[in-house]
């Protein structure tokens, strides 16, 4: 049971590395179609005439993106890409009639994003406040024959228990014969 | 010959040293194979153990082949394979006979030093300090073994020097730990530290059916191997120690409590820690008693303490007061290893425990002054060395 919650924690920890490699990359591709054809990105965005700004904030995704693939530990990174997010859709909030269905998903298609950066960087610094992970898995080191749930109690069939080590009698369970088995 | 010697505060080298020879009729000398460095050493490597005097061999977990043996041996023959517990025992003496081996009356040479130091003096010790009697240890390519018609496990199976190196301490060690509890398979067991002694422990007391057993440390690799063998684990660095604990147990405590850590206890997100460092770097106080202030803070009333774990000197800070009302039945000591040893090979042969598991790193022994640091430091997911000389 426990062995498979360490597992699970690995797991997650592989998952969250790679949902951080993921948006990383994410924001680089998003970068630099920003600064190469800020013209496109505007016209999708329904930001025309903010060709500028649209490039600007490519360059700021470029800088995110490489920041949380290069650095060591990718969680203060991530949280940039939160308030970029939290900025982007501020700007577009302003710019956009949010009656207007098109502009709804746009917005609602940011806000989807920011709540998995926000996620992933939530998950980023739980990982990074706890100890550092495992550097070898030892947990096919089980030094038992079945699982220790079978193997719970397997020594009390032929042990007997030195009487100058039990408790006791004053503390031992009290009727004593019901705890033993 | 060469082995490793104590020189100092984390000083430890591959000496040349004389050959031993016997001394007393009794004696054997053993030709080392495999030898173990345990955590117990590094009391003695990281200075905190007194009585250490430059040049002393260390090691006291160690097997090989009896290459000489005296002429009042009458037990063992050349070529024997032995495991050397490291309590070393006369067998004749009134504690030797009550199976108290770790206390045996005779075994210590210098018993006028361990009379004052502790009241009345224990058992002589491989590789340990002068209060144990300062044996030349095991950490080297032969060894003699003073009474060694007593003490030494004959290896007649085909096990590896692996299999049953460890008989020699802390398969005991972890197994007396959860003996001692006297564990009922309603009790929650719960271990502090992960090291060997406290994988031993964990698996002892499933062996011995705790309901639960609860392995508490802060080495992600050793709580690893500890749920492996069954436990579940605390990272003491992440988690409330004593939170997490009454939490297992219905907010009542766990009913046997393990100290498998000892006098170099980390104390983390503790004021304690700082005070104990404070008095152990003065010398008020040469222990560092966390653990056992943990333990006796949550263990269940009328619970019991078992203590592995090594202590030194002087404490302090410690709630007795807790300690007495509730209660708490204390115990400790050395390990009886040859108590244990005839059953616990018994077990390996029939498979039950198979205590290869624990080791991690295997090295030469000329590589011993590197592997202390690794082990130290827990470099490289290190949780037991065995040294070949
Ligand atoms: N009684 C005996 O006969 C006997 C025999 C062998 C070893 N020992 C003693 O047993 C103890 C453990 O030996 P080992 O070989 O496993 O050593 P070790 O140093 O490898 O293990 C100690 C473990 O305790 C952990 N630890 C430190 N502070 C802690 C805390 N506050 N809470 C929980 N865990 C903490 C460490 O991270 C480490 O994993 C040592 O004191 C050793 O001297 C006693
Ligand atoms: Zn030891
Ligand atoms: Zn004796």
């Amino acid at each position: 049971m426990s062995a498979t919650a360490f597992t699970r924690t690995t797991t997650r920890h592989r998952r969250t590395r790679a949902a951080a490699r993921g948006l990383g990359w994410f924001s680089i591709g998003l970068g630099v179609a920003q600064v190469l054809m800020p013209r496109v990105v505007a016209g999708v965005a329904g930001l025309r005439g903010s060709e500028r700004f649209v490039r600007a904030c490519g360059v700021r995704e470029i800088v995110t993106g490489i920041g949380i693939l290069a650095a060591r530990r990718p969680g203060p990174w991530m949280w940039v890409r939160v308030a970029g997010d939290a900025f982007d859709f501020a700007a577009l909030g302003s710019a956009h009639n949010v009656r207007r269905p098109a502009s709804r998903a746009l917005l609602g298609a940011v806000a989807a994003v920011a709540a998995l950066d926000a996620g992933c960087a939530n998950a980023l610094d739980r990982i990074e406040r706890r100890g550092r992970p495992p550097v070898r898995d030892y947990h096919d080191r089980r030094g038992l024959p079945l699982p220790p749930v079978a193997m719970r109690g397997a020594a009390r069939k032929d042990f007997e228990m030195p009487p100058d080590m039990a408790t006791p009698a004053l503390l031992a369970p009290w009727p004593p014969v019901a705890l033993r088995p | 010959m060469k082995a490793l010697c104590w020189h100092g505060k984390k000083d430890v080298r591959y000496d040349t040293v004389p050959d031993p020879r016997i001394e007393d009729p009794r004696d054997a000398i053993v030709k080392v194979t495999s030898c173990a460095i345990c955590g117990s050493d590094l009391h003695l490597y990281d200075g905190f153990m007194m009585g250490m005097e430059s040049g002393d061999i260390l090691g006291h977990e160690f097997m090989g082949e009896v290459v000489e043996v005296g002429a009042a041996d009458h037990r063992l023959k050349v070529g024997d394979r032995v495991v050397v517990p490291f309590t070393i025992c006369c067998g004749e003496c009134e504690q030797c006979c009550r199976g108290n081996f770790s206390v045996c009356e005779r075994s210590n040479r210098n018993k006028a030093l361990a009379d004052k130091t502790f009241g009345h003096a224990t058992a002589g010790l491989f590789g340990y300090t002068h209060l144990t009697g300062g044996y030349a240890g095991g950490q080297a390519e032969y060894v003699r073994v003073p009474y060694a018609d007593v003490a030494p496990v004959t290896i007649t199976s085909g096990l590896s020097d692996d299999q049953v190196l460890f008989l020699g301490d802390i398969l005991p060690t972890g197994w007396q730990a959860a003996v001692q509890c006297d564990i009922q398979p309603t009790d929650t067991v719960a271990i502090w530290g992960a090291g060997p002694v406290g994988q031993f422990a964990i698996r002892s007391a499933v062996l011995l059916g705790a309901k639960q057993v609860i392995a508490i440390d802060r080495v992600p690799e050793r709580l690893g191997m500890a749920q492996a063998g069954g436990a579940t684990t605390i990272n003491c660095e992440d988690e409330s120690v004593v939170e997490r604990l009454n939490e297992l147990t219905g907010g009542k405590g766990p009913e046997k409590c393990i100290d498998a850590v000892g006098m170099e206890a980390h104390a983390t997100q503790s004021l304690d820690s700082l005070y104990d460092r404070a008095k152990q770097a003065i010398m008020l106080e040469t222990d560092r008693p966390h653990v056992l202030r943990e333990m006796i803070y949550v263990c269940r009333p009328a619970g019991t303490l078992s203590v592995p774990g090594v202590y030194g000197g002087l404490i302090d800070k410690l709630p007795f007061g807790a300690l007495m009302n509730k209660g708490l039945t204390l115990r400790t000591g050395q390990t009886h290893v040859n108590r244990w040893t005839a059953d616990l090979l018994r077990r390996i042969e029939e498979g039950q425990i198979d205590p290869t598991f624990v080791v991690t790193h295997v090295a030469a022994l000329k590589d011993g002054p590197e592997m202390y640091k690794t082990f130290r430091d827990k470099k490289d997911g290190c949780i037991k060395v065995v040294l070949k000389p």
